[in-house]
C-alpha cells in the first residue's frame, strides 16, 4: 500500500475502509540471517538498510514490548547537524542529509520540519566558539550562520534578551536542522522494513545470547529459541543488560533524562532554540504544545521518570529565558532511559564476538541519529567494515584514550555527561 | 529522592553530588586493562546497587548509598570513608 494524496481523497470519499495494517505480526521462524535486538528507531533503521542496501531477505528484529515504545516515542524530536568534533560532525551530517530524503525514501510522512535550529549566546567566549562551530561545520559542507542579537531578535521575538544574569548576544543559526515526528519514524521505518520481508517480532523478550566457541549462534527469547548467524544489539537504554547477555560489559551508565511539554498555545516560536546557560532546549509542537528538555537527572536509573529538582531547574530555566511563557501550563513530563557512555559520544561497531555487533551509547543524542545509524549500522553488519561517516565510533576507544569525542570538554568520565 | 546522611540525617537529594558507583580502587601499579575496567566498564545493574554520593552542601562527607536503579528507593547509607567500597561496577 502506497500513500499519495489521491489515495487520502479517495479513502476519504469512500469511508476510510481500504486501508490495510502497516505491517504484518508474523511467528518468528527458526533460524534468521541477522536477528537485531530492539524494535525502536534503530533498530527499525537498521533492518530497513539491511534489506534495502545490502540485499539481505531474511532479518528479523526483536522487541520485547511494542515497536517504537522505548526512547524513539520519548524524546523532543530535534533534527540537527551541528556537532563540532570529527567523528560527530561527519556523522550527523550524513544522519541529516538522510533525514531530508526520508519522507519519499519511506513513502511516510514523518512530519519532517526543517524550521532551523538556533543555538543562543550569552557571552564574548561563547560568541568565539560559536564562531569556531559554524566555521567547521561550513567547511563540512553543511550550513551554519552567525545571527546578531537584533537578527536574532527580529526572528524570535519572545526571548528575555535583557536578562541580568544570562543577556542573550546573539545566536548559531542552522536553518536545515528542526523536528520531526518521533512515532511516525518508527512507523515508517517498521513499516518500510516489514515491505522489504524484514521480521518484526513483538512481545518478544531476549533472555540469552547463544555464543559457542568465540562466535554467536542465536538468541533465547521468551517466544524460543531463534538461531542467527549474526546478532545486532540496538537496546538504547538496556544496552548494559543486553551485553551482559553475552558476556560483556560496557563502558555504559545508565541514566534518566526528562522531557516536558505544555499546555498548547497560539504559535509564539518558529524555531528550535536552545540555551548555553542553564542548559535549555525548546520547540513548539503543531499542536501548539512547547516541548522543551534541560540536564540529565545525574544519577544511574531505568525508572523512566525523574526527580523533582531538575523538573525546576528546567521551569526556572524556561522562566528566565521565556519568561512571556511563565503563565503555561505544564502538561505533561516523563522519562527516558539513556544509555551514556564516558565521553558522551555514541558506539557503532564489532563486540569482539564473531557476529555479535553493538550500537549503543546514544546518550542524550539518539533521535537525530536515526537514519544515519540504521544506515551505518547496516553498513557494519553487512561489510564487517565501519561505514564511513561512522569510523569514528569505537568501542577501544576508552581503553586506549585515542579518538574520544567530548563535546562539552568535561573529560571522559562517567558521571560528567 | 532523600539520602540519609550517616552524619546529618535524612536530606534532600540537592543537597548530593553523585560520582556513581562505588568501586574499589585498582593499586597504583595496576595495568592498562584493569584500569580501563575501574574507569570506564560498568555492570549497570537494574536493580539495588551501590554508589558514591558526596554531602555536598552538608557535612563533606563521602557517602556510600545502597540505591536501587529501578524504583530510585534509597535501601542503606553509611559512611563511605573506612568501608571497603567494592559494589558492583
Amino acid at each position: 500500500m502506497r500513500f499519495s494524496g489521491w489515495r487520502v481523497l479517495k479513502e476519504g470519499l469512500t469511508g476510510n475502509k481500504g486501508w490495510t495494517p502497516h505491517w504484518r505480526d508474523p511467528e518468528p521462524q527458526p533460524e534468521y540471517d541477522v536477528v537485531i535486538i530492539g524494535g525502536g528507531g534503530h533498530g527499525l533503521a537498521t533492518g530497513y538498510y539491511l534489506a534495502k542496501e545490502h540485499g539481505f531477505t531474511n532479518i528479523a528484529v526483536l522487541e520485547k514490548g511494542y515497536l517504537g515504545g522505548g526512547n524513539v516515542g520519548r524524546n523532543t524530536t530535534i533534527v540537527r547537524a551541528n556537532y563540532y568534533l570529527p567523528g560527530n560532525s561527519e556523522f550527523y551530517s550524513h544522519s541529516l542529509k538522510q533525514w531530508e530524503g526520508l519522507e519519499e525514501e519511506l513513502n511516510y510522512n514523518v512530519m519532517m520540519s526543517q524550521r532551523g535550529q538556533i543555538m543562543v549566546y550569552h557571552n564574548d567566549g561563547q560568541r568565539d566558539a560559536m564562531v569556531r562551530r559554524g566555521n567547521s561545520i561550513i567547511n563540512q559542507g553543511d550550513d551554519a550562520e552567525l545571527l546578531s542579537r537584533d537578527a536574532l531578535r527580529e526572528m524570535v521575538p519572545i526571548l528575555n534578551y535583557d536578562n541580568a544574569r544570562f543577556p542573550i548576544l546573539g545566536g548559531l543559526l542552522q536553518r536545515r536542522a528542526g523536528t520531526a515526528r518521533h512515532d511516525a519514524v518508527a512507523w515508517g521505518f517498521a513499516r518500510g522494513a516489514d515491505q522489504r520481508g524484514v521480521d518484526l517480532i513483538q512481545n518478544c523478550e531476549v533472555t540469552g545470547i547463544d555464543i559457542e566457541n568465540g562466535k554467536v549462534k542465536g538468541v533465547q527469547t521468551s517466544r524460543g529459541v531463534i538461531r542467527a548467524k549474526k546478532v545486532a544489539l540496538a537496546a538504547a537504554g538496556r544496552s548494559g543488560q543486553a551485553a551482559a547477555m553475552a558476556g560483556m560489559r560496557l563502558p555504559i551508565e545508565s541514566h534518566v533524562l526528562q522531557a516536558f511539554v505544555s499546555e498548547g498555545i497560539k504559535p509564539v516560536l518558529d524555531h528550535v532554540v536552545s540555551f548555553a546557560e542553564g542548559h535549555l532546549y525548546v520547540s513548539q509542537s503543531d499542536k501548539g504544545g512547547l516541548v522543551f528538555g534541560s540536564y540529565l537527572d545525574f544519577y544511574s536509573s531505568y525508572a523512566a521518570r525523574g526527580n523533582l529538582p531538575m523538573v525546576e531547574h528546567t521551569m526556572e530555566t524556561m522562566q528566565a529565558m521565556i519568561p512571556a511563557l511563565g503563565k503555561a501550563k505544564l502538561l505533561r513530563s516523563w522519562g527516558g532511559i539513556m544509555d551514556m557512555t564516558p565521553d558522551g559520544s555514541p558506539i557503532i561497531d564489532h563486540s569482539g564476538i564473531e557476529g555479535l555487533y553493538l550500537n549503543c551509547g546514544w546518550c542524550y543524542g539518539g533521535f537525530k541519529a536515526i537514519p544515519g545509524s540504521g544506515n551505518a549500522y547496516a553498513h557494519l553488519i553487512a561489510t564487517d567494515r565501519p561505514h564511513g561517516a561512522a569510523t569514528k565510533f569505537r568501542l577501544d576507544r576508552f581503553r586506549d584514550g585515542h579518538g574520544l569525542m567530548d563535546e562539552e570538554a568535561t573529560g571522559a568520565q562517567h558521571n560528567l555527561h | 529522592m532523600r539520602i540519609t546522611c550517616p552524619n546529618c540525617g535524612e536530606r534532600d537529594r540537592r543537597e548530593f553530588y553523585v560520582k556513581g558507583a562505588a568501586l574499589a580502587r585498582p593499586d597504583v601499579g595496576a595495568g592498562l586493562d584493569e584500569w580501563h575496567d575501574h574507569l570506564h566498564l560498568r555492570d549497570n545493574p537494574a536493580s539495588e546497587t551501590k554508589e558514591l554520593w558526596y554531602h555536598e552542601m552538608g557535612c563533606g562527607a563521602w557517602i556510600e548509598v545502597c540505591r536501587n536503579t529501578v524504583s530510585h528507593e534509597v535501601v542503606s547509607t553509611r559512611l563511605a570513608s573506612g568501608a571497603e567500597l567494592g559494589g558492583k561496577r
